[in-house]
């Protein structure tokens, strides 16, 4: 668990200078996107929890996703990997719109949260963020106190009737990120004056805390030292209890700890999905091994 | 630290130029030149500090060396007998006046001045002549008056008796009782007071009947013809008004603006052209502002004229621009992953807004706008324009009452010829500064209570 650190610089290091969105040079740059024909592995679960289907991203003329399908199960992390600029992070923040504030970015295809497709216009995105919550790379608690951090949430859903249940609420988020012991008695104290590891365990909690069913995160760990990524890791392996996660990780370590079922991205398609087991030890694809085996290209 | 690193290192081995490598030998060459530059743009830089902090001490001590004097006034004791028929009273008003039947303010417009005169009279029997007495009433000042008047209706049983008060002494003689100058040596005087009323005052003196107090007339009274009366309260009150104005319509609106320039409108050619013109507004000459506010506010809405209701229109117009800049500044510098964060959780973008972004801008939104009402409080141009020059007497009681700004006083005070008039100018660009410096103290509170870390 302690080499996180040491993975995500050498996948740093191993990431080629790619175009972001994988259309200039693509030619001269890697022969090998061309054949990239289709996804291998198993797409789809039984009874999934989010399901998106033919995903094309733009962002203006450009294009960052191509043609991604890909289901999220109940009960299970599943882990994005690949090279920086392949589409995971895009991928990811159109699963609850985050993207929605970047006004040029055009999401075509289907998405859908129990069935019920996320851009239908009936479909408000405050409640679809409620439902679907995200974790940021890097942590971003409040300028606020740690309570207020957590009851942040449920008080603006209205989650709470009275005080005594927004305590139990903030008490129950904070335990179960396991942050509860070292900040019980300094809740009123701000959020920023936290360290790294417990900030980001303090923005799991403020994202539990409104009950979402599925919660996304953007390299959760990137920031945080060793240790913390453990508690990290931890946590996430008993949020798999309750909820269905998706994270983004560079660390392969990271992905193959934690998830269950890993995504290779490329260059903004999704090359190879599968059990995380086969995934690391029988990749099906050259590049999806090339990858995981640092030997990339 | 540079000094430390320019040394070399003590003990090391001396190496000659021959065993370094190409990089050591080019660096050890520059290192002298880079050190040597950074002593000499130090060197500039306190300089240029020095330079300013004694400009700015110039200029302090001119204004409070020339001003302190207006914050003292002169007072001469005089003994003054009440006599009805001087006052021109009969004894049924006095009668009245003792029984409470009759309001104080019936006696309002006796004749104190006959009084203060046969005081004066009593006090020099010797003087005589038309010209020579009327030289002698010109020692007291002309609103000694109005303080027996007060004296008297507080308590009317002293008609009739005589009553010894202070009484504000004129300018001149008043000038020269406070710079302590000797009064038996005329003709080293600087004065516009003849030699005889210099022997007046010289007697009055050795008497011990002048005494210098600190001067409430000045933050009491309005503005008047007469130095010692004159005061600044109205210009200050119409200053605080003119702000109150200023700030209730520049303040809201200009922090909407910024908000839904900077959170909510969509980046076009329209919102392009509205942020050029925000920016050449905020250069627009300030007297531009009152000629506007001249035909508009008052030839077309007939709004009353020297109005701080008007002025502070005309200000929160130039103020606008300034805050609106530092606003949506202010909003920009908040971090990106603050508004994620809110959003992540389903706050909608109003929440986002006011729950977050807003309360992290607010020092810097702060700043702008005491940057702005700093500038509003120190602008004259505008305010000339649309009448606010005007000689105040009364303190204004409302926002549509006629009313004078601090800057524009002391532009008045300036153009006055009385020489007391000169210290008062001083005093009141003091009291601007004082009003400016309570503005800030204010804003720096403010910022501290708004200020968080994150």
């Amino acid at each position: 668990m302690i080499h996180s650190m040491s993975t995500t610089t050498i996948s740093d290091i191993l990431t080629p200078p790619v175009h972001p969105t994988g259309l200039n040079g693509e030619e001269q740059m890697d022969t090998a996107f061309d054949d990239i024909k289709g996804t291998v592995g198993t797409q789809t679960v039984d009874d999934p929890k989010m399901s998106a289907h033919g995903v094309d991203v733009f962002y203006g003329d450009k294009q960052a996703i191509f043609d991604v399908s890909l289901d999220i199960g109940n009960n299970e992390v599943i882990a994005m990997i690949g090279p920086s600029g392949c589409g995971k992070s895009t991928f990811l923040r159109c699963l609850n719109r985050m993207n929605d504030t970047i006004p040029t970015c055009r999401v075509s295809g289907s998405m859908s949260l129990d069935g019920q497709d996320l851009y239908d216009p009936s479909l408000d995105p405050v409640l679809l963020r409620a439902r679907v919550g995200m974790v940021f790379q890097k942590p971003n608690p409040f300028a606020k106190s740690i309570y207020d951090n957590v009851a942040y949430g449920p008080r603006i859903h209205g989650l709470a009737g009275n005080r005594a249940e927004l305590d139990d609420i903030v008490t129950e988020s904070l335990k179960r990120a396991g942050l509860f012991d070292e900040v019980k008695d300094r809740l009123d104290s701000p959020g920023t004056g936290l360290s790294g590891g417990q900030q980001q365990r303090l923005c799991i909690a403020r994202t539990i805390a409104v009950s979402p069913e599925v919660i996304l995160m953007d390299e959760p760990c990137s920031a945080l030292d060793p240790i913390a990524t453990a508690r990290i890791e931890e946590l996430i392996d008993e949020l798999r209890q309750n909820y269905a996660i998706a994270i983004v990780t560079h660390s392969m370590q990271q992905a193959a700890r934690v998830s269950q079922r890993t995504a290779y991205f490329h260059l903004g398609k999704l090359v190879e999905v599968d059990d995380t087991n086969s995934v690391f030890t029988n990749p099906q694809h050259e590049l999806t091994e090339n990858y995981i085996t640092g030997r990339f290209g | 630290m540079s000094d430390q690193l320019s040394q070399p290192a003590k003990g090391a081995p001396e190496r000659t130029a021959s065993d370094m490598s190409p990089t050591t030998r080019q660096v050890t060459a520059g290192l002298a030149r880079r050190y040597a530059a950074e002593k000499r743009f130090r060197l500039y830089g306190m300089f240029a500090i020095a330079a300013s902090l004694a400009f700015l001490a110039l200029l302090l001590i001119s204004i409070v060396s020339k001003g302190l004097p207006a914050f003292t006034q002169t007072y001469m004791q005089l003994d003054v007998p009440l006599e009805l028929e001087t006052l021109g009273i009969d004894q049924q008003t006095v009668d009245g006046l003792l029984d409470g039947s009759i309001s104080t303010q019936a006696i309002r417009r006796a004749n104190f001045n006959g009084a203060i005169r046969q005081g004066m009279r009593e006090r020099f029997p010797e003087v005589e002549g038309r010209s020579a007495t009327r030289a002698l009433y010109k020692l007291v000042s002309s609103g000694a008056e109005f303080d027996l008047a007060a004296r008297v209706m507080d308590d009317p049983s002293v008609l009739g008796n005589r009553l010894t008060l202070w009484l504000p002494s004129d300018d001149e003689i008043g000038a020269l009782v406070k710079q302590r100058a000797d009064l038996s040596a005329p003709d080293t005087l600087v004065t516009r007071l003849d030699d005889q009323a210099i022997a007046w005052g010289a007697e009055l003196k050795d008497a011990g009947d002048f005494d210098v107090r600190f001067n409430t007339t000045f933050f009491k009274n309005g503005d008047s013809r007469e130095p010692e009366l004159a005061g600044i309260r109205a210009a200050l009150v119409g200053s605080a008004y003119t702000l109150l104005i200023t700030f209730v319509l520049s303040f809201p609106i200009a922090v909407a603006a910024a908000i839904y320039l900077e959170e909510f409108a969509p980046k076009n050619r329209w919102t392009d052209l509205v942020e050029v013109n925000i920016n050449n507004l905020a250069a627009v000459p300030s007297i531009v502002f009152g000629l506007l506010g001249l035909a508009v506010f008052i030839n077309f809405f007939h709004l009353p004229r020297s109005a701080p209701v008007v002025g502070g229109i005309v200000l929160s117009l130039m103020t606008l621009p300034t805050i609106i800049i530092s606003s949506r500044a202010a909003l920009k510098s908040v971090p990106p992953s603050i508004r994620e964060a809110a959003r992540g959780l389903g706050a909608s973008d109003l929440q986002v807004v006011f729950h977050h972004v807003l309360p992290l801008a607010m020092p810097g939104i702060l700043t702008g706008t005491i940057i702005g009402l700093a500038q509003a409080l120190g602008e004259t141009a505008p305010l000339l324009m649309i009448g606010m020059v005007a000689f105040i007497v009364d303190i204004p009681q409302g926002v549509t009452d006629s009313a004078t700004v601090l800057p524009v006083q002391v532009y008045l005070w300036a153009d006055s010829p009385e020489r007391a008039f000169t210290e008062k100018t001083s005093a009141a660009i003091m009291v601007l500064l004082a009003f400016l410096i309570a503005m800030n103290a204010l804003a720096v509170m403010l910022r501290k209570r708004f200020e968080r870390r994150w």
